[in-house]
């Protein structure tokens, strides 16, 4: 028998169909993975099943956990079941815990509040929790604040609060999305384990159609609102029956057709690069000892090459990056690009040369400016704004693909991947030699993010233009660069062609890395 | 749109004394600087529609010039409190952990610590009680608060990618701060004008109160009701339209404010929708 049962679930805001007859079985000890892209309603069938969708939401249909319905239950019923029979873990483990209180009183907390224990046992439960999601004691002492963990240990701590009451049903929305890849594969394990130790079922709802791959028994594809397809995991990855599962596994791996022309000529060199932060003085009178984020750092980027930077958050990419766009000074080695150093004093000249695209493609913009203005705000960087700029502003925003009437709409008018066309074409408009893009496509979904390769593949062949692509996630880079350095600590611990250092790494950490990394089944 | 309750209210009080002061200076129904004991102290009446004060001058022609007092030591106050304050609060945020910030901030923080009002006084007992010394004590005060509201918008603001970008094509602190800060506060800046702009008219009644504001035979509310303070028993009229008249103007400028601020910030937008 299952556990729980989902039958017609549907949910509207006013008029609007939020979802549409979402049906599907979860078993115990089973892993059910949900798939879509943003906007698709999986985050909002989690939400539905916890009774935890706005007010004015309708929700219809039925959804039964162990013979309960779920979706007829008063508020106050509901409370007694969250936590107890279904508890969830959230996609940002930076801001899922409570800042002020430690880690064991969170834990223990869910017990205390459910009445399974008085404060001292919760204690004791919570060590133990703590202790099964790999937070030993000697480490982990019950009294540590979350801004004392790494965001996978604060991930760990969520999972423990998630799982102090023993519940049936785990929800985890996109739990390891935030998370490094060596980082992300630990905490799937942790759950893989869970699962099959303590029986639950989880329902594991992701962008990520390799992390799904690897874990779930039953995945269903979510599109507009509606499962498209759900079935077991090996046999959806097999046939693949639905158009729009097909266009996602495509999406997935996709790898843009290039024609790479690398002259030999450097465009870009990086020598010995030494970038230094003053850490918290450890007294009063003591000086504060330095940490080095980038440490020694050399390389070479060639005319037309697209070059990889890989590595996971903390080992320095986005201070080397600063260093190359000329923001902040070195304090040891230097940075030439087309021959003359880089730095903050660096004339408007070489300063063109260089541009940038980041990741975020809703902080990236101003929001109380018009897209011409956005677009047009490198001239800034010449002696005089051309007088043509208006139509300059124009062709670089139809060379992304995007239209001359968006000049005069606001930047909250457009989507993720629109945006990011905005900012490629800011990017562009004074024809640099490189683009630096960090993590530019990371926050974008997978077909979208396929279209944006595709037009940064085809833009690079065009207008002849080199890349320092940042990334933590293996597989772009894979898809778009000629070359890869990877990054720890602050040091280039292997570098070399994309394809050979992929299947052939060197390295003990790229070679983690690479096994790391969730891998689509062949198709 | 749909303009919150709060906001057509207070707009709506606002207006009517805002409106009554720029009628002051071309017509009020009698001259408030004409004084005739013959008709003092009436009640309130179809001659005089609330009344005379003890030298027989109209209430409610007062009252008109009163608002347009009020108004303008408020407008000036906030405008100097603006005019410093969110430079000197841009000036820090650009310089975010630098020597400069600090002294900036602390200066701020040493503002703020004495007790505005008491200080307001100091500063007009030792310049002597006028309008113009009144405006100067009250605009001292709403600097560090204008500073503290711009510098802290101003944070949030600098870590974003935008700004990032806008560093990368070599514009400096200065432009940013014109350019992408400044436009990006400025809802924060208009609610907090609107509260500090109550506050000034409180600080101006109060300050006129204690006979520090403006001088006679310019009429003022706070000394209007300093006036009938002894002749309340036996004619309350001369206190309670004064009073009311405080009253309503900074109830409406907080409700407008309120109203404001659900329009202006975006996540309170948010939750309302």
């Amino acid at each position: 028998m299952s556990l729980l049962s989902v039958k017609n679930l549907c949910l509207a805001i006013g008029t609007l169909e939020i979802l549409r007859n979402i049906s599907f079985n979860l078993g115990k000890g089973e892993v059910f993975g949900v798939v879509g892209e943003s906007g698709s309603g999986k985050s909002m069938t989690a939400l539905a099943l916890m009774g935890l969708t706005p007010g004015f939401a309708i929700t219809s249909g039925r959804a039964e956990l162990d013979g309960t319905d779920l979706i007829n239950l008063s508020e106050g019923e509901m409370c007694a079941l969250r936590g107890n029979q279904i508890a969830m873990i959230f996609q940002e483990p930076m801001t899922a815990l409570n800042p002020v209180q430690t880690i064991g009183d969170q834990v223990a907390e869910t017990l205390i509040i459910h009445k399974r224990a008085n404060r001292r046992e919760a204690r004791k439960i919570a060590r133990e929790k703590l202790n099964r999601v790999g937070l030993p004691a000697e480490q982990f002492p019950l009294d540590r604040y979350p801004h004392e963990l790494s965001g996978g240990q604060r991930q760990r701590v969520s999972i423990a609060l998630a799982i102090a009451l023993r519940p049936k049903l785990l929800i985890a929305d996109e739990p390891t999305t935030a998370l490094d890849v060596t980082t992300q594969a630990q905490i799937l394990d942790l759950l893989k384990s869970l699962v099959a130790e303590e029986g639950m079922a989880l329902m594991l709802i992701t962008h990520d159609l390799a992390v799904v791959a690897g874990i779930a028994d039953q995945v269903a594809v979510m599109q507009n609102g509606e499962i498209v397809e759900v079935g077991p995991t090996a046999q959806i990855f097999r046939q693949m029956r639905h158009p729009y599962t097909r266009q996602l596994f495509a999406a997935s791996g996709h790898v843009p057709a290039r024609d790479p022309q690398t002259e030999d000529a450097p465009l870009l060199t990086v020598t010995d690069a030494v970038r230094t932060y003053a850490m918290p003085r450890s007294g009063l009178f003591s000086r504060p000892p330095p940490f080095p984020a980038v440490n020694g750092v050399s390389f070479t980027l060639n005319k037309g090459e697209n070059l990889g930077l890989v590595g996971e958050s903390g080992c320095g990419k986005s201070t080397l990056t600063r260093a190359i766009l000329g923001l902040e000074p070195l304090q040891g080695g230097q940075i030439s690009l087309l021959g003359q150093p880089v730095g903050p004093k660096m004339p408007n000249s070489l300063r063109s040369a260089v541009q940038v695209v980041f990741q975020d493609p809703y902080g990236s913009f101003n929001p109380r400016w018009k897209v011409a203005r956005l677009v047009a705000e490198p001239f800034h960087l010449q002696p005089n704004v051309p007088a043509d700029w208006h139509q300059q502003v124009a062709d670089a925003l139809v060379s992304v693909g995007m239209v001359e009437r968006d000049m005069d709409k606001y930047i909250h008018e457009f989507s993720g991947g629109q945006r990011q066309r905005i900012a490629i074409a800011r990017a562009l408009i004074l024809r640099p030699e490189l683009i630096v893009l960090d993590e530019a496509v990371s926050a974008l979904d997978v077909s979208i993010r396929a279209q944006i390769l595709d037009l940064l593949a085809d833009l690079s062949d065009r207008l002849d233009l080199s890349y320092l692509f940042i990334s933590h996630d293996l597989g772009v880079v894979r898809a778009i660069t000629d070359r890869v350095l990877v990054m720890k600590d602050g040091k280039i611990v292997e570098s070399g062609p994309t394809g050979q250092v992929f299947t052939n790494p060197q390295h003990a950490y790229t070679q983690q890395l690479i096994a790391a990394t969730p891998r689509l089944p062949d198709a | 749109m749909n303009l919150p309750r709060s906001l057509i209210i207070g707009g709506f009080l606002f207006a009517v004394f805002l409106l009554a002061a720029i009628l002051s200076f071309v017509w009020t129904p009698y001259d408030v600087e004409v004084l005739n004991i013959a008709a003092k102290l009436r009640p309130p009446g179809a001659t005089h529609w609330f009344g005379t004060d003890h030298f027989g001058r109209d209430i409610f022609s007062m009252i008109m010039v009163g608002a347009r007092t009020s108004i303008a030591v408020a407008i000036v106050a906030v405008g100097i409190g603006i005019g410093l304050g969110v430079p000197l609060g841009l000036w820090a945020a650009a310089n975010h952990r630098s020597w400069l910030d600090e002294v900036i901030m602390r200066g701020n923080d040493l503002v703020f610590a004495f007790p505005s009002l008491v200080i307001a006084i100091l500063i007009t007992a030792v310049f002597g009680p006028s309008a113009i010394n009144a405006i100067i004590a009250i605009g001292i005060f709403n600097i560090p608060v204008f500073a503290r509201i711009s510098r802290g918008g101003a944070l949030s603001i600098w870590t974003l990618d935008y700004i990032l970008s806008a560093r990368v094509v070599g514009k400096g602190t200065l432009r940013i701060s014109a350019e992408h800060i400044l436009p990006n506060i400025a809802n924060l800046l208009i609610v907090q004008g609107t509260i500090q702009f109550s506050l000034g008219i409180l600080a101006e009644a109060a300050l006129s109160y204690v006979g520090l504001g403006a001088q006679p035979p310019t009429p003022s509310w706070g000394r209007m009701l300093a006036d009938s303070q002894t002749m309340i028993s036996f004619a309350p009229h001369l206190a309670l339209f004064p009073g009311f008249a405080i009253l309503l103007t900074v109830l409406g400028l907080n409700l407008m404010g309120d109203g404001l601020r659900d329009i202006l910030d975006p996540k309170i937008r948010r939750l309302r929708q």
